[in-house]
């Protein structure tokens, strides 16, 4: 009897545990699934004629119509050209500064130290675009509203940055630099040859971090930005989808796709160094 | 130490963080003090009116102002905590041994790379009133559907849904990281006294997620006052106002009604919001997780 139950209690308790896996299983995948489906979404949309946009049949023909409409109607070489030139200014100018800034924090005992440190971490909080009345005035008293220099000016020195690189500059031996130095090496030439490379995986993770942020960026970009010349991809998008624009669901799902093409194919390619590197940068 | 230090080291140092804090000062500390100057000696377009308190009479009887600022809280509130319920959930189950591990790692995460303000063209697409696909799938059961951006009571909760959709891979990571930080000691140890999955969770993961939870909690309460991209395509603050956030009222303000001075008071409001939870960020949690 005694057994009987026990052996009773241990089946329950299996299937229980059984049971609640596959809820479990079930329910991970139920939310994956509607996580992911306005992406598979907007494929099936763009690759068929709008009388399908709603209609899932699975015989609907396929077309790239919607990519031809989509092209000949947005300049999106222009955007495209426009987002990579501004996210690459934004990022080289970052890694440059950031680099020294952290250095000075991590390895130079300097006085007031600690006050510099805590006034540069404010801008984690308050990001250009929140301050867009003062700095949009900045940007048009330096003649530069509507220029790549305009829309990436307020993002060339990121605090994020030169917080990621101190601390991971503080995690390296001191004994390097001093080694450095008796070899007669300049503090540039120490940063350059010592710290640099040592800080590699630092450097990745801030990058691709900084490249997502800036390649989706969207409110200052569109304060500071009139025209093509300097429009990015974001801003051009918001335009070319308004409802004015009397552009149909598939052709906006075709320039979607378009637009957010180059950074998904990266992101597919290397997704685990993406996640790694967000979550470097998410720990530090 | 610092007394030994050379006096070269000094200049050095200055030197080093010159580019950096200069472009620092430019477009966050003045600005900010600008800001805050602006709020009180301007009117309109008009700079230097001399000191003059009506900015902030006029936010108090604004009742647009008061709308969106309740607004902006519910909208905090609110996505907020679900995010990283969903964030929590989704580590636990990609950090385990779940079938399709990798590929459900990729589905969450991938909202987080797309821009907020192209996933707004697609999810304007799924509430559209009679084409929309929402209304299409609640047509499939017999229900009539809603008009989930152009109903009052219902926008803002259209708003938070994708703001959540949004945000939640990214909490995911977070919790991801602090998850493979935890020893496997514990588990064992927790085998070996035959702890149910249950407890397991309840008395040793949760707490020991604690301090990630607190940080992404402040940081997610600050991202959710930054994130107004998706308005300019689903509702651009309407209707009346019901999804209409401060961040938005703001740019409103100095870009389509031309106030600057209004709109300084209220990125004042804003600033003011930020530091009081970088108050409590640095009061409650920098002492529990420290950086060396």
């Amino acid at each position: 009897m005694q057994n009987q139950v026990t052996f009773l209690s241990c089946l329950f308790n299996s299937l229980s545990i059984r049971l609640s896996n596959g809820l479990s299983t079930l329910a991970a995948w139920l939310l994956g699934l509607f996580w992911i489906f306005p992406l598979i979404y907007a494929l099936w949309a763009a690759f068929h004629t709008p009388e399908y946009a709603a209609h899932f049949a699975l015989d609907a023909p396929l077309t790239l119509e919607n990519f031809r409409t989509a092209w000949v109607q947005a300049p999106f070489m222009r955007y495209m050209l426009n987002t990579v030139v501004i996210t690459l200014l934004i990022l080289v100018f970052q890694l440059v500064l950031c680099t020294l800034a952290g250095y000075a924090l991590a390895r130079i005992n300097f006085r007031g130290r600690g006050v510099v440190f805590a006034l540069i971490l404010i801008q984690l909080m308050v990001v250009p675009e929140i301050l867009i009345v003062e700095n949009y005035q900045t940007l048009a008293s330096l003649h530069s509203i509507d220029t790549y220099i305009g829309v990436g000016l307020p993002y060339l020195a990121s605090a994020f940055g030169i917080f990621l690189l101190r601390q991971t500059f503080k995690t390296i031996p001191q004994a390097l630099e001093d080694a450095a130095k008796i070899e007669g090496c300049s503090i540039l030439q120490i940063i350059w040859n010592v710290y640099v490379p040592l800080a590699k995986p630092t450097y990745l993770a801030f990058s691709l971090v900084s490249i997502s942020y800036h390649w989706n960026n969207f409110l200052w970009p569109l304060v500071v930005t009139n025209t093509e010349q300097s429009r990015p991809l974001t801003v051009g998008m918001a335009i070319f989808g308004a409802p004015e624009s009397g552009v149909d669901w598939s052709v906006i799902s075709a320039g979607t796709l378009i637009s957010v093409a180059p950074l998904l194919i990266v992101f597919l390619l290397f997704q685990r160094q993406f996640i790694q590197s967000f979550m470097t940068a998410g720990v530090k | 130490m610092k007394l030994n230090m050379p006096r070269h080291q000094q200049i050095y140092a200055w030197l080093l963080l010159f580019p950096a804090l200069a472009l620092l000062a430019a477009f966050t500390h003045i600005p900010m003090i600008k800001t805050l100057w602006r709020s009180f000696t301007s009117s309109g377009m008009q700079n230097n009116t001399g000191f003059t308190l009506d900015n902030y009479r006029y936010l108090l009887e604004d009742d647009v102002f008061w709308q969106v600022l309740s607004n902006s809280l519910w909208y905090a509130a609110v996505t907020v905590p679900v995010s990283m319920i969903l964030a929590l959930a989704m580590a636990l189950w990609v950090n385990g041994k779940i079938r399709g591990r990798s590929a459900l790692r990729l589905a969450y995460f991938t909202p987080t790379i797309l821009p907020m303000i192209t996933v707004a063209n697609i999810w304007l697409f799924f509430y559209t009133p009679e084409i929309g696909l929402f209304n299409n799938i609640l047509g499939w059961f017999g229900h009539s559907g809603y008009n989930w951006l152009g109903d009052p009571d219902l926008s803002l909760f259209s708003l938070m849904l994708m703001t959540i959709w949004k945000e939640a891979g990214f909490f995911m990571i977070f919790y991801l990281a602090a998850l493979q930080g935890i020893s496997r000691d514990f588990y064992q140890a927790a085998a070996i006294e035959g702890s149910s999955r249950w407890t397991t969770l309840r008395r040793i993961t949760l707490p020991l997620l604690m301090p990630t939870t607190l940080f992404v909690l402040i940081n997610a309460f600050l991202n959710a006052f930054k994130l107004v991209d998706h308005l300019f395509i689903l509702t651009k603050g309407g209707p009346n106002n019901a999804t209409n956030l401060l961040l938005y009222y703001i740019y409103e303000n100095a870009f389509s009604f031309f106030d600057a001075a209004y709109a300084s008071v209220l990125t004042v409001v804003l600033l003011s919001i930020l530091v009081v939870l970088a108050v409590f960020q640095f009061g409650v949690i920098e002492r529990r997780v420290h950086y060396r």
